[in-house]
């Protein structure tokens, strides 16, 4: 029984922390691609470098959301069955 | 095509043998429940062994994060902080040194017996010694609380250093800027001109003090918080408390300023048939609520990553010099050198908060104030749509 329950508790830390994992790897795509493209538009046409800079924090910041809502997540996992 | 199926098998191979090692994982003790008990107990003890005389990383790390009833400066020695209680017998105000170095201690008020309960304030029953529910659930925390204080002693800075650059930018009229204000007015000129200027179009000036003091009150406080020492050091603008209140903000003049295109946007979007309706109003409802809450979580989750990260990084030279001295010693220029390069990122960090903060605020009341092109063309959404 305590060992079951034990066990639980631990395998909840460790899906927490792959959750956590799995949605930094999601934003690293995300941001890569958001950095990739803005830099061949830049490298295209350097003279909209200023606009397509704060076009690309914006999504930059956008997709950090929704990786953050998996952080939150996942040390609300954590600081609860603690 | 054939390319991406094989990709696609791999990452299935790989997500296959990640979840079969959970699975086996969580199975391996229980061929052996009867001895597994006493084994998993004297673990337990070990483990809480450990916990008292040795360092707990996560617990510090909490700590250091959360707000406080006193502000630690360094070894034992940490500054009390006023505690205002209000339950149903009145108001009480004492100090925090009451509750002892490690508020471990009890105070006995005019009212009731007080103590802290994990972090919190709580009501002692003089008689039975336990947690008075009834009572504590009457009982309202007004105290001024570690962040409480630092957000005080960030506005006295805020109030210093804007009434100082608004005085040298009236004496400087028409000339080039001098001290502190060339030092703030760029910044001014920026969230002008790269914020409310491109997201608000005309009539911008009206949402310029929100924007002003939302960005300056995010980016000096988050960098305040990255001085690790007194004033600075507290996790503000990485509680979830203050992130809330600045998003209800945006939320709030959102809702004042926003016109009838707004509205009927968000009710009745223009052009769509009804049955679409039906999905589409609710999902532009929730959306509308969804937005500050992603700000929300945006800032608080950011900030406190980073006060997490750099902790942790401290963190390790404690948990290795447990294992040895020498090694201890051996990883603290490791952990001072990505502390200080994790210490860049987040000055970083800090500006790039503030300022997507107050870029995506303006963007909102961007939608809310926007007339629409033409009357007779319902088909632009752009400016709403970015959540």
């Amino acid at each position: 029984m305590l060992s079951s329950v034990l066990l639980e508790a631990s395998l909840t830390y460790g899906v927490a922390a792959l959750g956590a994992g799995v949605a930094a790897l999601a934003a690293g795509i995300g941001i890569g691609r958001i950095g990739g493209s803005a830099l061949e538009s830049i490298a295209r046409q350097p003279e909209a470098v200023n606009d397509i800079r704060s076009s690309m924090i914006l999504a930059a910041a956008l997709v950090e959301g929704a990786a953050f809502f998996a952080m939150v997540i996942g040390l609300l996992v954590v600081l609860i069955i603690k | 095509m054939a390319n991406k199926i094989n990709t696609f098998k791999h990452f299935l191979l790989i997500l296959t043998m990640l979840i079969s090692s959970f699975a086996s994982f969580a199975s391996e003790p229980t061929d052996n429940e009867p001895n597994a008990n006493s084994t998993v107990s004297n673990e337990k003890v070990e483990d809480k062994v450990h916990e008292e005389g040795g360092f707990n990383a996560g617990k510090m790390i909490l700590e250091h994060v959360a707000d406080n009833h006193s502000w630690h400066l360094f070894g034992h020695i940490s500054i009390s902080l006023p505690v205002i209680v209000k339950t149903d017998k009145g108001i009480e105000v004492f100090s925090s040194s009451h509750f002892g170095h490690e508020g471990e201690e009890q105070y006995k008020g005019a009212n009731y017996t007080y103590a802290l309960h994990e972090g919190n304030v709580v009501v002692i029953d003089s008689q039975l010694g336990g947690i008075d529910e009834v009572a504590t659930s009457s009982l309202s925390d007004f105290s001024i609380t570690k962040n409480v204080a630092a957000m005080l002693f960030s506005m006295l800075l805020m109030l210093w250093i804007f009434l100082s650059v608004a005085k040298s930018a009236n004496k400087n009229r028409g000339k080039a800027p001098k001290g502190l204000q060339s030092w703030i007015e760029p910044l001014i000129v920026f969230v002008r001109d790269d914020v409310a200027k491109p997201s608000i179009g005309k009539n911008y000036e009206r949402f310029m003090p929100f924007l002003l003091t939302v960005f300056f009150f995010i980016w000096i406080n988050n960098l305040l918080g990255l001085i690790p020492i007194f004033p600075g050091g507290s996790n503000l603008t990485g509680s979830i408390s203050v992130a809330m209140v600045l998003a209800a903000f945006t939320l709030l003049i959102t809702f004042f300023v926003a016109n009838k295109h707004y509205w009927r946007h968000v009710f009745a979007m223009p052009g769509v048939p009804i049955p679409v309706l039906i999905i589409l109003t609710p999902i532009e409802i929730l959306g509308l609520f969804l937005r500050p809450f992603v700000l929300m979580i945006r800032l608080f989750a950011n900030i406190t990553a980073g006060h997490i990260i750099s902790l942790a990084f401290f963190s390790l030279i404690f948990i290795f010099g447990e294992m040895n001295v020498g090694l201890g010693l051996g990883v603290s220029v490791l952990s001072l050198v990505f502390t200080i390069f994790m210490g860049a990122l987040e000055l970083l960090v800090a500006f790039l908060q503030a300022y997507v903060f107050a870029l995506l605020s303006a963007i909102y009341f961007g939608a809310a104030v926007d007339e629409g092109h033409d009357v007779n063309h319902h088909h632009d959404h752009e400016t709403v749509s970015a959540h």
